[in-house]
């Protein structure tokens, strides 16, 4: 017994007093005695070779205390690793720390520079010496595989670093035997994360225990740990990876590694001093993981009345420069191209393409905004070109409630298993989307508000999201004997998704507390080492489950002990508010501090609750043992969960805007979303996690871009110039919740993280096309849409 | 990026001395002049709640009080405020020294995730309840006046809902009737 | 993103200030540091020596006499924004001031640096053209005064000498008879515009335009008074084709090639549809003025 569940309630956030008044712990924050600053000299050039670099003016600069490059940085002067390898990506590569003899764009580290303090050392960065001899530089993914592009890297013909071809069904008889084919070409800008907080890593080596900790901003500290003991050949245990409070991520942050993730820690063993280095928000533009650019070229195969019987899709991946993540962007969108229609037959084909541009690795959304934009933008054409109502022919194609579980055998997702959606009713979904816009009302407002010349227009889009995937993270959840609080660590860490308080939550309601009674500890491999990192939207699938079977233990431990003190009957031990007692006399109760000392049998009494478990009371006499054997001292578990296959969420959004014909200004009027992510742990934590998704996926539909010029230039490297949007562009969002339990985890809990940002862009293409359709040449079929393109999309002939 | 000018760039660098006000406790210090306000609060100070997100005055994390005035702290430099008394988000707090209206309803409304981007919203929310200008509580006239600071985690609607809470305590709510959601 | 090393100074008086900007010819005059810090941050502009006009506080000031709204060059743009002599007098200036950024920049940037830094997309150049205004200059050899219409030169270019120091910037007033308005489209809130467009108008007894000024920002090199545009709309009164023609001869003022937020074609209707919505307010705010 237990009291009222917390699981499913608007708990509010553990983390938020302390973030609300300045105490946040973010890398910068934690003072490190006598601590040096790195700044990087990078690469002005997208292509060119490195013919001298000359660093002695900024060696002799005062304060400044090391300027080393490739030729300096002994074994680090090597490829770093290719963290998921796949069989079709056949020319892998992967950067240098600093770079040698070449550099493959602008950002590219070539130089470090670690002195006093940030602004001696970009002092120093001005004045080394590089000189570059300029290569034809290789931008835009169209131009990277035209015939007679020269190679990004030498042996890469084509530019290809990957080209993979997956088969679902029989794609090639059902286009042979369609009524209708719909074939449209989609293209989603590249962007960037951006998180508020830019990366950062601070590093201090002890000498004396031969000890590293490294605070890393990263996603992944337990992933960071073992690379970083591998490189430096150090056992695990004597490198202390943290990753304290991270001031957003979005999987900017889960790239293992970037060059200063391994330079700074060396720079701390080579200077015996602690070293920093903090990212700006140049740097963050120019040497931090960029995403989403993709170009689909999409068919549907249908039968007149718009069933889909076939898709076929191939579409260029600009990976950048490099490609240290593998094809995961690449690989999550071919596996999700089909969204939530039945499309039995299905081929999808995509060339993973080196430009000369940053890196690109996972962004919120990880393909999926992409794959949802190519579906639901073809799926509104082939509405248009069968004169179907945009919301039916979604209803004819959705896979049924009775379908589930459903499988696209042939289909690989990004864990490397078939993809296979667990459940969901997803024409719910979009009657509930219907009742709150009411399409037929809207119409005639349409048509009204046309007749004054004002364009008003109605979108939609819906999406899956394939989350919570593997391998496995893990739980440990002990009592503290001294304050009977209850901690809780796992692997993972938290970049603001509110862990501290939904983790909480499920230890709080299986062991009997109140979650402000439990401390969650993560991302600090000092606490707990097993796990993977935080991405996919799989932390409350993978860690909560595991935390949850953690506390399930750590509550039997509790009514064990407390059942031998009481000599009552376990079924008769009631656990309320960090209260143990005997069901009917809470006047004994003990405290939970109590119980969890009582089970460490002691020598010492250091105090009160002590010296009744030291093995001298009459109590703790016994027969054998203080501990039987195969027990273990004190209230504690670990455990771990590992999915056999992955949690799919989905939903809906649908939007109202009104087009200003005149400027292309854009004002949303309605913006709804309907999602279903499974049980919600803390429904305002996941309300806050839609939101946010929403806001980024403005920001992708509307405003952000990066802007390479022909010649690699990033002409944006600001936020001045990233139009990240304010509150004043981004509207309020309303909400509909569906919650159809997940079959395939005890908590049935599916991720949200990402969700969403991923139909945002797709809606809104919906909704500006029909605003505007009385004054558009064709679809619009790329994003961002500005009014620059608008105006464009309204002239063409 | 590469070289540049070297005999100026090696030359010493100029200090100087300031005397400042920050949350009531004065502090005199010497810093080099081209030190931004923002690494002097962090640095120098010890006061890290202030946060640095571009440096280009855009994102309104570093945000601070000075004299009362809503100041880009990556914007000015240290120097530029001796003899002025500033107010960082540690210095923000009730009259009780428990959390301050917008702190509260920040945390009420889940006005924040990741936290980075919070004291510089806590500090223009506050200039903006604090001032003696009218104040326009509809949906557009908050949006409008926390506009001037980025976050990338909360989509802004716990931010806006967490303004008209904090109002409403600060006794500030004239005209909160006007736009207010259903 | 930290500046480069610099000797600073803050000189107590505008004398002293004109003296060390004579003496250090690669010195950068500091006012509110609202666009010289991000240029210095990003080290693309490197100053020998800053000269901060903070403490000359004979610089923040507005005066309003003689039909002009006189403003000391260190005056926050907030400041001026509030000021209720200076809405009385030429309402059109908090108008253009509430455009400029977001309230939080507007209480360090002061009038003097926005004129100063003359980027054509800002609001208060704009503004100064479509009046006719002009600012008050020292220099070792003594004071000027420059008009708006010869101040701005290009991109971030004035007709300052380099060891000149603009010390107040007048705005004409707008008497009652005159409606206004300033309209601008941005890609964000408080963004730089990606065109605006200024008027000031006055009719005469049977609605026709009197009196007309017109001026852009964003569209080229500086602010862009249309005069053209104004021709096109004197002593006519404000019809459908009227406001067409201005419209299209506004167009022909935009030089700004094509960006990625905005195409030249693009920014040529903005312009169009902005003119004609502006003197349409204009002309709005009038009638109730005036009733
Ligand atoms: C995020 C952001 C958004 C912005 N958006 C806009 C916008 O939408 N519209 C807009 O108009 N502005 C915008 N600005 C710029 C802002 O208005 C600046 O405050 C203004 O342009 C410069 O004023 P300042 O006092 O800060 O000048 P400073 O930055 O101190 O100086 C600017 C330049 O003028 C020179 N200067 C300054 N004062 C004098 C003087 N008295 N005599 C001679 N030279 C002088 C300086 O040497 C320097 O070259 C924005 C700024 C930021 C950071
Ligand atoms: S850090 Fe100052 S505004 Fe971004
Ligand atoms: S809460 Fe993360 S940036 Fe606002």
């Amino acid at each position: 017994m237990t009291s009222a569940p917390s699981f499913g309630t608007r708990v509010r956030r553990n983390e938020d007093e302390r973030l609300l008044t300045g105490r946040g712990r973010y890398i910068d924050d934690i003072t490190l005695e006598g601590a040096l600053a790195v700044a990087f000299v990078r690469s002005p050039m997208a292509s060119a070779r490195i013919i001298s670099v000359d660093t002695s003016q900024a060696m002799a600069l005062e304060g400044v205390h090391l300027v080393v490059t490739c030729d300096d940085i002994e074994h680090l002067d090597t490829e770093m690793p290719l963290l998921i390898p796949d069989p079709s990506l056949t020319s892998p590569r992967t950067q240098r720390p600093l770079a040698r003899g070449e550099v493959f764009y602008v950002g590219q580290t070539v130089a470090m520079v670690v002195a006093d303090d940030r602004y001696v050392a970009e002092d120093a960065a001005d004045l080394v010496e590089v000189v570059y001899e300029p290569l034809e530089a290789v931008v835009g993914v169209d131009r990277a595989v035209a015939s007679g592009a020269r190679s990004v890297h030498e042996g890469v013909a084509g530019n290809v670093a990957a080209h993979s071809r997956q088969r679902s069904g029989e794609p090639d008889a059902a286009f042979a035997s369609a009524e209708h084919v719909t074939s449209v070409t989609v293209r989603v800008e590249r962007s960037s994360a951006a998180p508020m907080e830019p990366r950062a890593v601070a590093a201090r080596w002890d000498s004396v225990l031969g000890e590293l900790t490294v605070w890393d901003g990263t996603q992944a500290p337990i992933s960071v740990r073992g690379g970083l003991a591998s490189l430096f050949g150090l056992d695990e245990h004597r490198v202390r990876v943290v990753a304290p409070d991270v001031g957003g991520g979005f999987g900017q942050k889960v790239l293992l590694f970037y060059p200063d993730e391994v330079l700074v820690p060396w720079a701390a063993v080579k200077l015996n001093r602690p070293v920093k280095y903090i990212e700006d928000r140049q740097e963050n533009f120019l040497g931090s993981t960029h995403e989403r650019l993709q170009v689909h070229h999409i068919e549907l195969a249908a039968t007149r009345d718009g069933l889909v019987t076939g898709l076929r899709d191939s579409f260029l991946h600009d990976t950048g420069a490099f490609i240290p993540y593998g094809l995961a962007v690449a690989q999550v969108a071919a596996g999700q191209i089909a969204g939530s229609y039945r499309i039995p037959n299905i081929s999808v084909d995509f060339k993973a393409v080196y430009t000369n541009t940053v890196p690109v690795t996972p962004y919120r959304g990880c393909g999926r905004p992409h794959a949802c934009f190519a579906i639901e933008r073809a799926m509104d054409v082939l509405a248009d070109d069968l004169g179907i109502d945009r919301f039916e022919i979604r209803r004819r194609n959705f896979i049924g409630t009775e379908e589930f579980p459903y499988d696209r055998p042939g289909l690989i997702f990004a864990d490397g298993q078939p993809v296979s959606y667990d459940g969901g009713d997803y024409a719910r979904a979009l009657s509930l989307l219907e009742e709150a816009l009411d399409p037929p009302a809207f119409r005639a407002e349409q048509e009204a508000a046309r007749s004054e010349g004002r364009y008003l227009g109605l979108g939609l889009a819906c999406y899956v999201e394939g989350t919570g995937l593997g391998p496995y993270e893990g739980g440990h959840v002990k009592v503290h004997p001294i304050t009977g609080k209850v901690y809780v660590n796992t692997g993972l860490s938290s970049q603001g998704q509110g862990h501290a308080t939904s983790f909480a939550q499920i230890a709080a309601d299986e062991v009997g507390v109140s979650p402000s009674d439990v401390v969650v500890v993560e991302g600090d491999t000092g606490e707990f080492d097993w796990g993977v990192a935080t991405f996919a939207s799989r932390a409350a699938v993978v860690s909560g489950n595991a935390i949850r079977k953690a506390a399930l233990i750590v509550r039997e431990q509790i009514v064990h002990q407390a059942s031998q003190m009481f000599e009552a009957a376990p079924e008769d031990i009631v656990i309320e508010e960090g209260k143990v007692f005997v069901q009917g006399v809470e006047s004994r109760a003990l405290t939970l501090a109590e119980v969890a000392t009582m089970s460490n049998p002691l020598r010492y009494a250091f105090n009160k609750a002590a010296q009744s478990a030291t093995q001298f009371t009459p109590a703790a006499r016994r027969d054998g043992a203080a501990l039987a054997e195969g027990a273990h001292p004190g209230l504690e578990a670990t455990d771990y969960f590992s999915p056999a296959s992955t949690t799919w969420a989905y939903g809906v959004h649908g939007a109202i805007v009104e087009v200003d014909p005149a400027t292309f200004e854009v004002k949303v009027k309605r913006y709804v979303c309907v999602h279903d992510c499974g049980r919600m742990i803390n429904p305002m934590i996941v309300e806050g996690q839609v939101i946010g998704g929403v806001a980024q996926g403005m920001g992708g539909a509307f405003y952000e871009l990066l802007d390479y010029d022909a010649e690699g230039n990033l002409r944006n490297a600001s936020l001045m110039e990233f139009l990240m949007p304010y509150a004043t562009e981004v509207p309020r969002v309303e909400i509909s919740h569906l919650e159809t339990p997940s079959p395939r985890n005890p908590l049935g809990v599916k991720g949200v993280g990402e969700a969403g940002t991923i139909p945002v862009a797709a809606a809104f293409a919906s909704a500006v096309e029909d605003a505007l359709a009385p004054l558009l040449h064709g679809h619009l079929l790329d994003v961002p849409l500005s009014p620059t393109s608008l105006h464009a999309a309204t002239r063409a002939g | 990026m590469t070289g540049v000018e070297t005999s100026e760039a090696v030359e010493a660098e100029q200090k100087t001395s300031l005397r400042v006000v920050v949350n009531g406790t004065a502090y005199e210090r010497v810093v080099p002049v081209r030190r931004l306000l923002s690494d002097f609060l962090r640095h120098d100070l010890g006061l890290t709640g202030t946060h640095v997100g571009c440096e280009h005055g855009v994102c309104g994390c570093c945000t601070v009080l000075v004299d009362g005035r809503a100041t880009r702290s990556c914007l000015t430099l240290a120097c530029q405020v001796d003899g002025l008394s500033l107010t960082t988000i540690e210095g923000v707090k009730s009259a009780d020294g428990g959390l301050h209206p917008v702190q509260q309803a920040l945390s009420d409304c889940h006005g924040l995730q990741c936290g980075y981007c919070t004291p510089g919203f806590v500090i223009s929310i506050l200039e903006v309840l604090n001032s003696p200008d009218e104040l326009d509580l509809s949906e557009e006239g908050v949006r409008e006046m926390i506009s001037g600071n980025l976050c990338r985690c909360t989509g802004y609607q716990g931010i806006v809902d967490a303004v008209r809470q904090a109002a409403v305590a600060m006794g500030r709510d004239g005209d909160a009737g006007k736009g207010a959601p259903a | 993103m930290k500046p480069s090393r610099f000797e600073y100074f803050a000189p107590e008086s505008l004398a002293e200030a004109v003296a060390l900007r004579d003496a250090h010819p690669g010195a950068a005059v500091l006012a509110g540091g609202q666009s010289l810090l991000p240029i210095m941050n990003f080290r693309l502009g490197r100053p020998e020596q800053v000269i901060d006009l903070r403490k000359a506080s004979e610089l923040a000031f507005v005066r309003v006499q003689n039909d002009v709204v006189e403003v000391g060059a260190m005056t926050r743009q907030r400041d001026l924004e509030r000021d209720e002599g200076a809405a009385r007098a030429n309402p059109l200036i908090a108008e253009s001031l509430r455009l400029v950024a977001h309230a939080v920049i507007r209480n360090r940037g002061t009038v003097g640096g926005s004129i100063a830094h003359a980027d054509p997309a800002a609001e208060l150049p704009a503004l100064l053209s479509c009046l006719d205004g002009s600012v008050e200059v020292a220099g070792v050899r003594g004071r000027r005064r420059i008009s708006a219409g010869e101040l701005f030169v290009f991109h971030l270019t004035t007709s300052l000498e380099p060891n000149e120091v603009i010390t107040s910037v007048s705005f004409p007033a707008l008497e009652p008879s005159w409606g206004w308005s300033f309209l601008e489209v941005t890609r964000r809130h408080g963004d730089f515009a990606l065109a605006g467009v200024c008027a000031a108008l006055k009719l005469d007894g049977d609605r026709c335009v009197g009196q007309v000024r017109l001026a852009a920002c964003g569209i080229g090199t500086t602010p862009v008074r249309l005069s053209t545009a104004e021709e096109a709309l004197l002593s006519r009164p404000l019809t459908e084709k009227a406001l067409r023609e201005a419209g299209r001869a506004a167009a022909g003022y935009v030089t700004a090639g094509d960006e990625t937020q905005a195409s030249t074609a693009y920014r040529r209707q903005l312009v169009e549809a902005l003119v004609r919505r502006s003197l349409l307010r204009a002309a709005a705010r009038l009638e109730r003025r005036t009733s």
